[in-house]
């Protein structure tokens, strides 16, 4: 377990170096002069150098590299150049909105797909079933943001029972949760949908298993089966599913929070994108990059206590 | 005690099993046996209420007079486990991988509420004993032990709440005959100790000749013949029962004149891999193949038998040049035989592997999978040269050259060997490796097989290296055999010699361990094995 552990923790540090050089090779050194992309083309000589004085373009590439890495592994993501504020200040604000938003939805999606996947599993063929995958169907095939727009419509517009927008910030943690439920739920949709199609395909699987049959014949119920062995060892392909939705959502919900005029990470990598801040850019997608490599981390930690059979590797 | 009583079942209409009767008496041995699809597991799945959907059946099966078919699925839940134990063929699946081996004995208790969690593990601790895995800790899981001590799990687990009816469908099929050996005898010993009844279902005619008081013979869906194990052996009224009996001993005619040049040479070859790891170490290298030598003639066959461990498949990829090998020399008609030999060397040295099902690609026709080893020729044959080809190689296999044009899901398990076989035998080599090549086939294919490859060894002048467990088999198509025992061949001669007087402490324990049919019986061939 010990070496396993050791194994994955080198392949996340070496995973991490590459995409740092990448990153920084995409972004500071393959396009050229960054100060001149960023201020455009009618940008004067003294703002140019003024600017790259400012981003410390001076040194060679290899030293501007060690000294990006080495400010961040101290917390020092550099200074926004719209903002004008410290990246790591803005990345924390952002953070108290994506994070919860993130975790909200995965639960959410989580809470919904583990009983629908089990119940269409164990209905296969019958109606319950074909009424669980035609749902799923269409909360994959609907966009989020249109469905967004309709929660929108009948939750604060009609009904006002939530706000239709806007983030007021965690000194109450009531309405913070609250103004956060309705993009939650919209981010939920279709990754509680992918989900419960991969539970109920797993579980499927386990099925046939013959650890199934034997189980049946010592006295346990079709139910008990199920959630007393086809369960856990259906839950590998969930779990790796569930990362990848953990890394999507932290990132991935541009839209809906444009939609509900949410604060969050993904607009803040937009707006460092369309305003040509690439300090913002470069130190977000780092650190969007350590959050999934983090995640998938944790998943094959999690495989390893789901499955004996790995801790032995 | 249990009794079927004209029990007949259709699965979506279709017939599965008719008007089977039969009687089981306390404490005693029932022998069931039967090919594949002749309604054995069946009729064990009706006793246990756990027939597949669309299942639809009529007659009576009872317990001390309850009707099981007419009880509702609670009250099977009820039965199963506690009057009902059942244990199945694969070992290595029939477990939960990712739960203990103490907790899987003890739910048997737990779920039908007759102890509480410590308790149970107690009474999960004495049946473990009680199979023999008292070196066992109970923390252990599934994949930590092997193929025998699972199936020694699950007996721990049917039998837990003792059951007054154990039914063990083909028990040993998946193990070594020395396994097969230990497991029945446990099986016969925990019957007699518990006074239960053993429900014993099997292809395999010689395991119930040693072990069930009574028989029946199944064949589509019908008993042909019950009655007491040796009246039913001697008599063999019905004309199935002796077909069963002479596939089950069957000895193809050969006539083989073997040339005295080497086709086929193995001098002293090595295979070793890395031992498991150990934390950060690793223990010290295993041998799977330890200075292995030996000479296969044109024309000769010749057998290799050993258990699952033994080194056998590690030296079967070695002589068909797939793997590397650590020491020693393999040549094949002086050609050196190494992964990176050509390919036209290849040509000479064909195989056929156990699963009929698994080894071809279910999306092409059979005119595509037999003549795929041409690509292995310098100068392969076109157009209607390949189709004759391919013909030729469906006739000498006893297919149909129209068959060429069906895809594998069309035959029957004897039919994809078959061709197997075929395909083998397409770029004309002179060795033949058959890997297991019968042994997952019922007796009566299983001897078809064989007369075919006596056959065809005549008509092409054909080598076999004939690697099996199944000593039946070997004794039957082999002029001389290896016996392999942990990466060393331990006893080499000719195959009567070596079976009528082994002189290796190990060939006499697996010649031992083999079920065998009655001597005084069998009709005019000798008893094999």
């Amino acid at each position: 377990m010990l070496r396993y552990l050791l194994i994955r923790a080198l392949s996340l540090s070496l995973s991490l170096i590459v995409a740092s050089v990448v990153i920084f090779a995409v972004i500071e050194v393959i396009p050229g002069d960054p100060a001149t992309y960023m201020l455009g083309l009618n940008a004067t000589d003294e703002t140019l150098a003024a600017l790259r004085d400012e981003l410390g373009l001076g040194g060679s590439a290899l030293s501007r590299y060690f000294d990006w890495i080495g400010g961040m592994l101290t917390g020092d993501f550099g200074t926004s150049y719209t903002y004008r504020v410290p990246v790591a200040e803005l990345v924390l604000d952002r953070l108290q909105v994506s994070l919860p938003l993130a975790a909200m939805a995965l639960a959410l999606s989580t809470l919904i797909a583990f009983p629908i996947g089990i119940l269409a599993a164990s209905n296969r063929g019958g109606v319950v079933d074909y009424g669980i995958m035609g749902a799923t169907q269409l909360g994959i095939a609907i966009p989020n943001f249109w469905f967004a727009m309709l929660l929108v419509l009948l939750f604060a517009v009609t009904l006002q029972w939530f706000s239709a927008g806007g983030f007021p910030g965690w000194d109450n943690p009531f309405l913070a949760l609250k103004s956060l439920t309705l993009p939650a739920i919209a981010l939920a949709l279709p990754q509680a949908s992918i989900l419960a199609r991969v539970m109920r395909s797993a579980l499927l699987e386990t099925f046939s298993q013959d650890y199934m049959r034997t189980a049946r014949a010592k006295g346990l119920s079709r139910g008990q089966a199920i959630r007393r062995h086809a369960l856990r060892n259906a839950l590998i392909p969930v779990l790796t599913i569930i990362g990848l939705q953990f890394s999507f959502l932290l990132a991935g919900a541009i839209i809906i929070e444009n939609v509900f005029f949410l604060p969050g990470l993904g607009r803040l990598i937009f707006q460092g994108i369309t305003q040509r801040d690439l300090i913002v850019v470069e130190s977000v997608t780092m650190l969007l990059v350590f959050s999934v490599i983090l995640v998938t981390f944790l998943v094959d930690i999690t495989y390893a206590l789901v499955d004996p059979r790995l801790r032995r590797r | 005690m249990i009794a079927l009583d004209r029990l007949s079942l259709s699965i979506h209409g279709q017939p599965i099993l008719r008007d089977v009767s039969l009687d089981i008496a306390p404490g005693e041995i029932f022998g069931l046996v039967g090919e594949s699809g002749s309604g054995k597991s069946m009729t064990a799945l009706a006793l246990m209420g756990l027939l597949p959907t669309g299942a639809a059946t009529t007659g009576r099966a009872s317990l001390d007079g309850t009707d099981l078919l007419s009880l509702s699925e609670p009250a099977l839940c009820r039965l199963r486990g506690n009057e009902i134990g059942m244990i199945f063929q694969e070992p290595m699946t029939a477990l939960n991988p990712v739960q203990t081996i103490g907790a899987q004995v003890a739910e048997t208790l737990t779920i039908h509420g007759k102890a509480d969690a410590t308790e149970a593990r107690a009474i999960a601790r004495d049946r473990l004993d009680r199979v023999g895995l008292k070196h066992i800790p109970m923390d252990r899981y599934p994949h930590e032990l092997s193929g025998g001590q699972r199936q020694r799990v699950c007996i721990a687990a049917a039998i837990a709440l003792h059951p007054r009816l154990l039914i063990a469908d083909e028990p040993t099929t998946a193990l070594d005959v020395t396994t097969q050996a230990q497991i029945l005898d446990l099986l016969r010993d925990i019957v007699a100790d518990e006074g239960m009844s053993l429900l014993l279902i099997t292809h395999d005619l010689a395991v119930v000749a040693d072990m069930a008081d009574r028989i029946a013979v199944m064949q589509t869906g019908e008993i042909v013949e019950t009655g007491p194990t040796k009246t039913v052996l001697a008599r063999q009224d019905h004309p199935y029962t002796r077909a069963l009996f002479a596939a089950s001993s069957h000895q193809p005619d050969r006539a083989t004149y073997p040339d005295p040049a080497p086709l086929l040479a193995v001098e002293n070859v090595t295979r070793s891999y890395p031992g498991p790891r150990q934390g950060f170490r690793r223990s010290p290298p295993l041998h799977a193949v330890d200075g292995v030598s030996f000479a296969l003639h044109e024309g000769e066959s010749l057998g290799l038998v050993g258990e699952s461990g033994c080194g056998k498949s590690t030296l079967t990829r070695a002589i068909l040049g797939l793997d590397p090998i650590q020491g020693g020399a393999i040549r094949l008609n002086g050609t050196p035989v190494t992964p990176q030999m050509p390919r036209a060397a290849r040509a000479d040295i064909q195989v056929v592997f156990q699963d009929p099902y698994g080894s071809f690609n279910p999306r092409w026709r059979v005119e595509r999978l037999i003549a795929e080893p041409f690509h292995l020729l310098p100068d392969p044959p076109r157009g209607g040269d390949r189709r004759d080809r391919v013909a030729e190689a469906l006739t000498a296999v006893h297919l149909s050259p129209d068959d060429m044009h069906k895809y594998p899901h069309e035959f029957s398990g004897g039919q994809r060997q078959r061709i197997a076989i075929a395909r083998a035998l397409i770029t004309r080599p002179k060795l033949l490796v058959l890997d297991e090549a019968v042994s997952a086939l019922d007796v009566s294919v299983r001897a078809r097989i064989l007369d075919l490859l006596a056959e065809l060894q005549g008509e092409f002048h054909l080598s076999y290296l004939f690697i099996s467990h199944d000593l039946t088999v070997v004794r039957a198509i082999t002029d001389r055999v290896l016996v392999m025992q942990s990466g060393k061949i331990v006893e080499e001669g000719a195959t009567e010699a070596v079976f009528t007087a082994p002189t290796h402490p190990y060939t006499r324990t697996l010649l031992k361990a083999a079920p065998r049919l009655p001597d005084h019986i069998g009709g005019s061939h000798d008893t094999l094995v």
